[in-house]
């Protein structure tokens, strides 16, 4: 039994059930989105590794067979069959929304994605849509094996054709994956299993909605912007509990494609940023975020933008983890060199 | 028992029509004259029209293209055998078959030269060419398998190579196929190379059908040459995929061209070899049958190929309109369901700069 698993399984024992007001941790929320669109839509299908009877090796689909048997799969074990089935799928009328048991092998479907499912579109002008879910646990933090905790999503954010979505939350996991499940378009949807049973919050019950393209001003401030998405919106508000400075904390939410005006109104305002990213400093999303401030909002800087991101080295083995993923010391300290410029 | 036999298989090869135009009656498919004959203009027309494309990729009129020639048996009578309603999903090769789908000639051309306007889909189920070897196998046995969750009584048809038998999405395929009831029916097109490595050296199984059967998935290797007998084996296949039992054909034919347009073929192959398979051109192969059924005669070839080749001249026309029409700001048109706005923004930038 891997490390992962063993910690799944402590946390589920300790962990789900529904509460009556619909306080849900984010692996709830995801199973309830996929429970309620199953429902809703009957061209809906869910599949993937060990998605079916076991219900997912984090239990995000658990008991979702018994409830849709004619629609939920445990395939053979092939990411690229995973996704490229997903294709056939879509084209021929349903909505897959498939699951990769962790976004550490998405690679073997890289080229799926890459070469059919953001393209299918464009090269049929629009002949046949792509209507695909992909989701995938994703991000580092609970000391899963190599493999399991890569932050890949600027990979996909330079694909044409995708949207690439990370929420932060269990309410916006809702609602951005009922946009997802419902979107014409394929959409990359990355649980950041850091946060899967971090904490509950109530989820909107019945129809919820969050628009694809839409960053949110988490908490407004004056003085510095922090933007981050997934699990380092958490730490972001985390370190602005340890400032003095009036921080406003932006979550991209989508990342792919960028709601770069929030961004940059936010920007407008405090005339201070920092990113904040879980992944590698190199060509990240934040390096994009950067680039957009600088287009659109150069003048108003009163600070060079800051950036907390990993290293620019694999994700290490589980024991050096926290020599690699940003934490909130890190950003407290950017946030407070920033506002002190 | 210390060691016993847990497994074996057969490959069966099935010849309908020889080289001579000489029919093993026992075996001839049900198709009427008219069929024949229609199948027959087909494998021309797709003929014609690669033999002008050559010339006009020479020119620099259109862009690198895959020719088919030599291969016509192999995906007409595949491709014949599907009904309307079923679902094509090509490789890149595949114009033959597009045409007996209905796709219109203009269309193949348009895409040769380079305007996504020719992988527009025409009035069938079909997907546009896919480049990335063996990729569009796991698509087909997606359609399959929810034409199975349908109960839906239409198959998928996949046309490959051999080169993409190497391929892990092929194995991949093969095995949800089979895992979920597809109705899906793979057709490799062994054409005996793969650019310029020969079969042989792309793999040591003794046929390409037998690697179907790791993922247990029924196969025939069939005279890819032979329109009756492709024909005959995809039917029967057809019929199998529709209740679920997914099939593989393998069609022994031969590229007779290039690669594409881009390959010189003589590097790696003599001409002794292709003068051999020249011998059992599938075109000549059916008219000799044709002819010696009366159906027909000087007069009646001279004809079609007057018909042919008008509708070549028509195509050619066609694309110069085409191209003269072709509008840039397309790119960004078919990229989403809805333009993002961030996208919207580089389309309203990019046109102010063209005016």
């Amino acid at each position: 039994m891997t490390q992962t698993q063993t910690q799944t399984q402590t946390q589920n024992q300790n962990g789900d059930g529904n509460d009556s007001n619909n306080e849900l941790n984010l692996v709830e929320s995801v199973r309830q989105t996929l429970h309620d669109e199953m429902g809703r839509d009957e061209t809906v299908v869910v599949y993937g590794e060990d998605v079916g009877v076991d219900g997912g090796v984090f239990r995000t689909t658990k008991g979702l067979i018994e409830e849709y048997p004619e629609r939920i799969f445990d395939t053979p074990l092939a990411e690229s069959g995973i996704v490229g089935t997903a294709v056939g799928m879509g084209v021929y009328g349903k909505r897959p929304v498939v699951e990769i048991q962790f976004s550490g092998f998405i690679p073997q479907a890289f080229h799926q994605i890459k070469q059919h499912v953001s393209r299918l579109r464009s090269r049929s002008r629009g002949s046949y849509n792509c209507p695909i879910t992909i989701r995938a646990p994703y991000g580092g933090g609970v000391h899963a094996l190599e493999h399991h905790s890569e932050s890949f999503e600027a990979a996909y954010s330079h694909i044409p054709g995708l949207k690439v979505v990370v929420p932060s939350n269990p309410s916006d996991a809702k609602g951005l994956l009922t946009s997802a499940i419902r979107d014409p378009d394929p959409v990359v949807f990355l649980e950041p299993k850091k946060l899967y049973r971090a904490f509950r919050e109530d989820v909107p019950e019945g129809e919820h909605t969050v628009p694809l393209e839409e960053a949110r001003v988490v908490s407004e401030g004056d003085d510095v912007s922090l933007v981050s998405w997934g699990a380092m919106v958490r730490e972001s508000l985390k370190a602005v509990d340890e400032v003095e400075a009036s921080v406003e904390v932006v979550d991209l939410r989508t990342v792919s494609p960028l709601d770069a005006e929030t961004v940059v109104e936010s920007v407008k305002k405090t005339g201070r940023c920092v990113v904040v990213q879980e992944a590698p400093r190199t060509l990240g999303v934040s390096s994009e975020v950067v680039s957009r401030i600088n287009d659109e909002a150069l003048l108003y800087l009163e600070a060079p933008v800051e950036r907390v991101t990993a290293p620019d080295v694999p994700y290490p083995f589980p024991e050096r983890e926290g020599a690699y993923m940003p934490d909130k010391e890190q950003i407290a300290e950017a946030v407070r060199q920033t506002a002190d410029f | 028992m210390p060691r016993e036999k847990v497994a074996s298989f057969e490959i069966e090869r099935l010849e309908v029509l020889d080289e001579d135009g000489n029919l093993d009656g026992s075996l001839e498919p049900d198709l009427s004259d008219d069929d024949l004959v229609s199948m027959y203009k087909t494998m021309k027309r797709a003929r014609a029209l690669d033999e002008r494309a050559i010339k006009l990729q020479r020119r620099g009129e259109i862009g690198t293209f895959a020719p088919a020639i030599g291969q016509e048996a192999a995906q007409v009578g595949s491709a014949y055998a599907l009904e309307d309603e079923d679902w094509m999903v090509p490789s890149f090769r595949e114009k033959p078959a597009f045409l007996t789908r209905g796709a219109p000639m203009e269309a193949l051309l348009w895409y040769d030269a380079g305007l996504e306007e020719g992988a527009e889909i025409h009035d069938r189920n079909d997907l546009p060419p896919a480049i990335p070897v063996a990729s569009q196998t796991v698509h087909a046995a997606g359609i399959g398998w929810a034409q199975e969750l349908e109960d839906d009584n239409s198959a998928s048809l996949v046309y490959f190579g051999d080169g993409a038998t190497s391929e892990g999405d092929f194995h991949e395929a093969l095995n949800f196929a089979n895992v979920f009831d597809a109705h899906t029916v793979f057709v490799c097109q062994n054409n005996q190379y793969a650019i310029s490595l020969p079969r042989e050296e792309q793999t040591k199984s003794e046929t390409l059908a037998q690697k179907a059967v790791s993922a247990g998935v029924e196969a025939v290797q069939v005279d890819g040459n032979d329109l009756l007998a492709v024909y005959k084996a995809t039917r029967d296949a057809l019929e199998k995929a529709r209740q679920g039992k997914p099939q593989m054909v393998e069609a022994v034919t031969y590229r007779l061209s290039m690669h594409t347009t881009s390959d010189d073929p003589s590097v790696y192959r003599d001409e002794e070899e292709v003068e051999r398979w020249k011998q059992r051109d599938p075109i000549d192969r059916i008219e000799k049958l044709l002819r010696r059924r009366d159906v027909l005669d000087d007069a009646t070839v001279d004809g079609i190929e007057e018909e042919i080749d008008s509708e070549v001249d028509d195509a050619v026309e066609s694309l110069k309109q085409k191209k003269a029409d072709a509008d840039p700001a397309d790119i960004y048109r078919y990229v989403y369901d809805e333009i993002p706005d961030g996208l919207l923004r580089q389309m309203e930038a990019r046109q102010g700069v063209e005016e």
